[in-house]
């Protein structure tokens, strides 16, 4: 304890560590408020849901805050949805049902057009699908009629799918695709210019009538941004975000779990084997050479094959396989010096018991060595989850940092120039790894103050 | 008997009776090959027998790896002794069971060689103190802190609160023995175990704490066994010699007896190599015996000392064990020499 309040004390006077302290309770925090923030649960269904968990977002674009380094701002994605309020609605009864009108209203002031635009309908009825009239209005008080059709259950229109609407913009507008037309400046492409996009206030009304009294209409406009959110979306239209947050803990827990997990066995181990010597001492020490010459990638990659990818199978193959690493042999070579101590030897004079040994007298004289080496080791671990999931034997259900490469990678991010997706992932881990880094080596030189004239 | 509070009297030995008596005590340590058979032994001590009475310090003295922190540490009960007895307190200690080992080591104190190795470095002084009383079973926190204060008293470590919260390198030399000290009287023992207790402290401090020993040892009627290479501090210490070689006691007797009267002519070589701080002695070579402390897994035949001895008797020193002689009263030796039947004419230093 005393040790424990005197290092802490003493990290104050190392920048590296406080930075390091910081980056890992930042962490920490991050890690906790993703997960009262995005419960389990529910990542997983934002993770593993589906298309109509996905459908608002737009495909492989890069976070909103990119913007902010682009001289030509790209749209951010624009959701407006009836049932939330987000248009202005109106009701107007008619005979056997009534005629409701939805003004979607957005300011868009973008420098470049958006990917796509779709429009969802909502309808409640009994026999009769409800009509909607759709009409778009520009502006600069142009508009152009978007569509005419009975919307059944499920029903959605895409603008940039519809025949009819292209020839319409063919004649009116011209020869764009429909999210460009929509948008388009016509002063810009007078002269043969580029064409850009007007900014200004848009409107599109969706003019829905219905044929039953107790019938019903709702609608969902999405304007599909070219950048969405803080973490940009992937090739499934996923918001990165929940990987890169849900990653921090796992990461975290592996880290951290695998690093004790296998630090404290192996100084037990290592400690049992020299206090006790003799026949143990030889089983540890030849175990330990044997398993020395296993090597961990191949054998998490086989488990990982046959048995299990689940990240529980993997943190306890990796900590069983690493008890009886190289470090046993290090911590016994301090232990045999400590051995002889003659504080031991008074020990046993006063008839300390082989535990009681172990654990007051040989175990606290290594912690100096252990504790930098923990914390150092928890990186290590993070590494080891990332390249797993590199390597395609990431956890199948839990969303990791090392699996958002792994996808990326898949999709041939880098290729496309998606590099947010690859470097948002790798920055973390950077960052964790940076964090330990340079707390572990100040625990380093605090515990083992030799290595400060080095 | 308790354990958390032994009575400080109880004793089962008869008035006269030694406290501890060592019979024919041999500690071989075995030599493994390849960690199967046994390739020979090492006799680190060879047919030691001795008697120590309660209150009485003897000091054991003799050269490097001649056998003293062998026999030291069997006494302690941390090696096996391979034949013969070790009797404390009129019970075998090699006979013990756990729990009666567990009593024998209250009974027993131990003071190390190296103040600032024999004090967990990590630990408070008041753990380190703790450590013994826990190991022996006081409970309660309360009374193990009283007989912390209680000994660190006697160790003169005053006012106690001061050092208690101290590490031991926050104390000069001479404190950490003190605080050495105080653990081994912790338990109120009746044997005191001291291993060159001085030999790694200031030439300064060495009186101040042989004192507080020696103060100690009249104050609780301690027995107390001085293991020395240094002949100049027995004086201050204890009432008799034992003069250790090769693993045996080559002489035993009064202090006054053996620097006054050296018999062996191992004892005689040991006192001639004591410094003494004269002037003219800075440039007097001294006679020292030749060669080596022999190899304790070959011992030589017959005497041990015959092959560095300057007063060989050939024919019988390098074939036969010398048997143990009483030249003067209490005054024992092991030689050739005194032996009528072979020496008829023994020399005198």
């Amino acid at each position: 304890m005393e040790l424990l309040r005197d290092t802490l004390r003493e990290l104050r006077y190392y920048p590296s560590a406080v930075a390091g302290l910081i980056i890992i309770s930042l962490l920490t925090i991050f890690s906790i408020y993703t997960v009262i923030a995005i419960p389990y649960e529910e990542a997983i269904t934002l993770w593993r849901g589906g298309e109509n968990i996905w459908y608002r977002l737009p495909r492989t674009v890069p976070p909103a805050w990119t913007n902010f380094f682009r001289a030509k701002k790209l749209p951010e994605s624009v959701i407006l949805d009836s049932r939330q309020g987000q248009a202005q609605r109106s009701e107007k009864a008619m005979s056997d049902g009534k005629q409701i009108t939805m003004n979607f209203e957005f300011d868009f002031q973008y420098d470049a057009f958006p990917d796509d635009l779709s429009l969802y309908f909502y309808p409640t009825y009994e026999n009769k699908a409800p009509f909607v009239s759709v009409t778009w209005f520009m502006p600069d008080g142009r508009e152009l009629r978007i569509t005419d059709v009975a919307v059944k259950r499920g029903g959605a229109f895409r603008f940039g799918q519809d025949e009819k609407l292209a020839r319409r913009i063919k004649r009116k507008i011209g020869d764009y695709p429909a999210n460009v037309a929509l948008f388009l400046d016509p002063a810009s492409v007078e002269n043969g210019g580029e064409p850009t996009p007007l900014k200004g206030i848009y409107r599109l009304e969706v003019v829905a009538t219905t044929f039953e009294p107790e019938a019903n209409v709702e609608s969902e406009l999405i304007v599909y941004g070219q950048v969405y959110g803080i973490a940009g979306t992937d090739h499934l239209r996923r918001d990165l975000k929940v990987a890169l947050m849900w990653g921090a803990p796992v990461a975290l827990a592996f880290g951290l779990l695998a690093a004790v997990g296998t630090t404290v066995t192996t100084m037990i181990i290592a400690a049992v084997g020299v206090w006790f010597g003799g026949l143990v001492d030889e089983t540890i020490q030849r175990v330990t050479e044997v398993n020395l010459m296993l090597p961990l990638l191949p054998i998490l990659i086989m488990i990982g094959t046959f048995y299990s990818r689940s990240i529980w199978v993997i943190l306890g193959a990796t900590i069983v396989l690493s008890i009886f690493g190289a470090s046993i042999k290090t911590y016994r070579a301090i232990f045999l010096q400590v051995r002889e101590s003659p504080y031991i030897e008074a020990a046993q004079a006063y008839g300390a018991s082989d535990v009681r040994i172990i654990f007051r007298y040989l175990i606290p004289r290594i912690l100096p060595v252990l504790i930098p080496n923990l914390v150092t080791l928890i990186p290590s671990f993070v590494f080891l989850e990332a390249s797993l999931a590199v390597l395609g034997l990431g956890d199948p259900i839990l969303p990791t940092w090392g699996k958002l490469i792994q996808d990326s990678l898949a999709n041939g991010a880098l290729y496309k120039g998606l590099y947010y997706w690859v470097l948002e992932p790798s920055a973390l881990l950077m960052v964790t790894g940076l964090g330990f880094a340079m707390l572990g080596f100040t625990l380093d030189r605090i515990f083992n103050p030799r290595l400060r004239e080095v | 008997m308790t354990l958390t509070d032994p009575a400080p009297v109880t004793t089962h030995i008869a008035p006269g009776e030694p406290l501890l008596s060592v019979r024919d005590l041999r500690v071989w340590f075995e030599l493994r090959r390849f960690g199967l058979g046994v390739a020979g032994y090492v006799r680190a001590v060879d047919d030691v027998s001795f008697d120590l009475y309660e209150g009485e310090a003897i000091a054991i003295v003799g050269e490097s790896g001649c056998g003293k922190s062998s026999l030291m540490r069997t006494i302690l009960g941390l090696n096996r002794p391979r034949e013969g007895r070790i009797i404390f307190d009129g019970r075998d200690i090699s006979r013990f069971t756990r729990e009666e080992l567990r009593w024998y080591r209250t009974r027993v104190g131990y003071v190390q060689q190296d103040p600032y190795g024999a004090l967990p470095p990590f630990m408070t002084v008041r753990s380190i103190l703790e450590e013994p009383l826990i190991v022996a079973g006081v409970k309660n926190r309360q009374a193990r802190i009283e007989r912390i204060r209680k000994a660190m008293q006697e160790v003169k470590m005053t006012p106690v609160d001061d050092f208690l919260g101290k590490f031991p390198h926050q104390l000069s030399g001479g404190q950490q023995q003190r605080i050495v000290i105080a653990r081994a009287i912790l338990l109120e023992p009746r044997l005191l175990v001291a291993d060159e207790p001085v030999s790694m402290l200031d030439a300064s401090v060495r009186v101040e704490i042989l004192t507080l020993l020696r103060q100690l040892q009249q104050d609780h009627r301690l027995s107390v066994i001085y293991i020395t290479h240094d002949l100049s501090t027995v004086r201050y210490f204890s009432e008799r010699i034992f003069v250790m070689y090769a693993g045996k006691i080559v002489e035993k007797g009064p202090v006054d007896e053996i620097l006054e009267r050296p018999k062996h002519p191992y004892t005689w070589a040991l006192l001639a190599a004591t410094p003494e701080p004269d002037p003219r002695n800075a440039h007097m070579f001294r006679e020292v015996p030749p060669g080596e402390p022999p190899s304790l897994i070959t011992p030589p035949p017959g005497c041990r000392f015959h092959p560095r001895c300057a007063k060989i008797i050939q024919g019988v020193c390098e074939v036969k064990v010398p048997p143990e002689k009483e030249v003067t009263p209490n005054h024992l030796v092991q030689c050739w020499l005194y032996d009528p039947d072979v020496s008829p004419d023994p020399p005198d230093m």
